[in-house]
């Protein structure tokens, strides 16, 4: 294995295609965030005039089942070949995938079938019996942060806001946070490999704010895959969270910036939580830190309707934030139906009532 | 049960991977957010299993310990030999399901809930996880946001541009019948169908052991769980 310094790392960048893309989605983002992935689409066929292919015939991966130890690595195996076999059928080599987990598991399995050439040739044997198919190995697997990465100077330059405070003029000041499986099981298949990850705070300065550093930054967000699924555990997933926040308070953050679908509901999901039990806030008043995608913010600058983009559906309110880079947009729509139809509110956004 | 509990271990790929001449030296525990949670060791786990003790391995297949670790795998960022101890705990949750032992603990017969939920999502939906099954009632920590999607659902996916549940592409559209059919068929080819199976066989030996049975002796599945999510 290659041991690369402290500076390699922090210059290492990573193979990332540049165009034709087969599309994998995420069981998490199209449950909660499901405007960030139609966004993603969007930004890379209408901004950055790319080719990716969204296949109905793709399903989950399996991936919160295989990490909860329900679905064993076989079958995870095979569910992977078989999202391959989509790809190949339709003459696709680069894949671009949206989840976390996701993206871990894919890494894994390549990695599998390079050390162990017999668990490949038994994947195969299995997707053929089962399903009558056979498949190629992608040429390149990227994550959808590092596609965005890759073209965050193209989308800079067609932005219509910057990340900047429109009454002070200074950079909003925002902290990321990585999926735990982005770069932590394969540092080589992370921008910055993972103590000194990049694939965030690059976006941020290129679209004209200020990435901060917090001592807590490369911590996990506590989802824990069965300690939040099952309800009697999930004060273990709170507790990593709040270690988190409380970590990244005394910055001050205008936003949390996130390339994990669950990292993003969970950071907006224990703001509220914890202002329940505790009482405490940590973005001041009674709001907390809004917590966007890397798709959300890409859309927002590029001056996608917010609504659109499902800000509506975060815990968090995302309007203080809206107002700070001067977005315009119509608060009316915020919570309307179909056809502009009046459907209801929630109790309440934010984290206090 | 554990007759051929180390050759078993042994014959698994991961375990190649995930454990080379562990030299004890506890990065894992000291970077592990469950040890800082839970009476959690992962350092000592990896070096059970190293030592191939069988006694001691037999009791952590039975135990709670394996089920604390929340898969983040900050261990194999910071082990200087690459090992990787949440890793080691997947093929020990394997083998603990495979040989029964997770009934015997708490944190263990939580996999039934787990098959209950996820497992069926798998199979009847080709999602892991599906909006109608975040139920608010169970989910307060989703806040009245999600309340408000939940009551509201279809408008609020159909106003992002979902395709919520219905033919064609896009975001949490309706897998069909024919993808379906070719993810149960994964299943039951490549052993994932076998595995629901054992699960929910030593689940229900464990009902009876603890006397939850209907008026015909058998497993009363509906009671276990309840007592699961109470336990």
């Amino acid at each position: 294995m290659e041991i690369k310094s402290k500076i390699k790392w922090s210059e290492y960048n990573k193979e990332i295609a540049e165009d034709h893309f087969f599309f994998l989605r995420s069981c998490i983002r199209q449950n909660f965030n499901p405007g960030a992935e139609k966004a993603f689409i969007s930004i890379l066929k209408n901004n950055l005039k790319k080719d990716i292919f969204d296949d109905a015939r793709h399903t989950t991966c399996t991936g919160i089942g295989y990490h909860t130890d329900i679905v064993p690595f076989e079958t995870m195996q095979t569910m992977i070949a078989r999202q391959f076999s989509l790809m190949t059928e339709k003459g696709y080599k680069n894949c671009a995938v949206s989840c976390i987990t996701s993206f871990g598991s894919y890494n894994e399995i390549l990695s599998t079938w390079k050390e162990f050439p017999e668990e490949l040739a038994k994947t195969r044997d299995y997707l053929k019996k089962a399903t009558g198919r056979e498949f190629e190995i992608p040429e390149n697997l990227s994550h959808g942060c590092d596609i965005i990465y890759k073209f965050r100077k193209e989308i800079a330059a067609q932005s219509n806001y910057k990340l900047i405070n429109i009454e002070t003029g200074e950079p909003l000041k925002i902290v990321d946070h990585i999926g735990c499986h982005y770069s932590k099981i394969f540092p080589e298949k992370g921008v910055g490999g993972f103590e000194y990850s990049k694939v965030l705070t690059e976006m941020i300065q290129a679209w004209g704010g200020q990435p901060v550093d917090y001592p807590e930054r490369r911590h996990c967000c506590g989802f824990g895959f069965r300690q939040y699924l099952v309800k009697s555990n999930r004060s273990y997933s709170i507790s990593n969270s709040r270690k988190k926040f409380e970590s990244m308070e005394p910055f001050k953050p205008d936003a949390i910036i996130t390339n994990c679908p669950g990292c993003n509901m969970f950071l907006d999901r224990w703001q509220y939580t914890l202002a329940q039990i505790e009482g405490k806030t940590y973005g001041g008043g009674t709001n907390g830190i809004p917590v966007f995608s890397y798709e959300e913010l890409a859309g927002l600058i590029l001056g996608y309707d917010p609504w659109k983009l499902g800000l509506q559906m975060h815990q968090v309110d995302v309007e203080p934030f809206l107002k700070k880079i001067g977005v315009r947009y119509d608060p009316e729509l915020k919570f309307v139906g179909i056809n502009g139809k009046y459907i209801n509110e929630p109790l309440f956004t934010g984290c206090l009532k | 049960m554990y007759s051929e509990i180390i050759k078993n271990l042994k014959t698994d790929v991961r375990l190649t991977e995930a454990l080379q001449a562990c030299m004890n030296c506890g990065i894992c525990t000291a970077v592990c957010p469950a040890a800082e949670f839970y009476e959690y060791d992962p350092r000592s786990i990896a070096v059970s299993v190293q030592s191939e003790n069988r006694e001691k391995i037999i009791d952590l297949l039975e135990s709670d310990t394996i089920w604390y670790c929340g898969q983040c795998m900050s261990c194999k960022t910071r082990c200087p030999r690459n090992n990787c101890s949440g890793l080691i705990i997947s093929v020990l949750r394997k083998l603990s399901q495979e040989t029964g032992a997770f009934t015997k603990s708490r944190m263990g017969r939580q996999q039934y809930l787990i098959l209950k939920t996820i497992g069926n999502n798998i199979l009847s939906r080709g999602y892991c996880i599906h909006p109608t099954t975040v139920v608010p009632e169970t989910h307060p920590e989703q806040g009245p946001v999600w309340k408000w999607i939940y009551e509201n659902m279809h408008d609020v996916y159909a106003v992002v541009g979902a395709n919520l549940d219905c033919d064609g592409p896009g975001t949490m559209r309706k897998i069909n019948s024919i993808d379906l059919n070719e993810l149960n068929n994964i299943f039951i080819v490549s052993g994932g169908m076998k595995f629901f199976d054992t699960i929910n066989h030593f689940s229900k030996l464990k009902a009876i052991e603890m006397g939850m049975v209907d008026e015909y002796g058998e497993a009363d599945m509906e009671k276990y769980t309840q007592y699961l999510l109470q336990e």
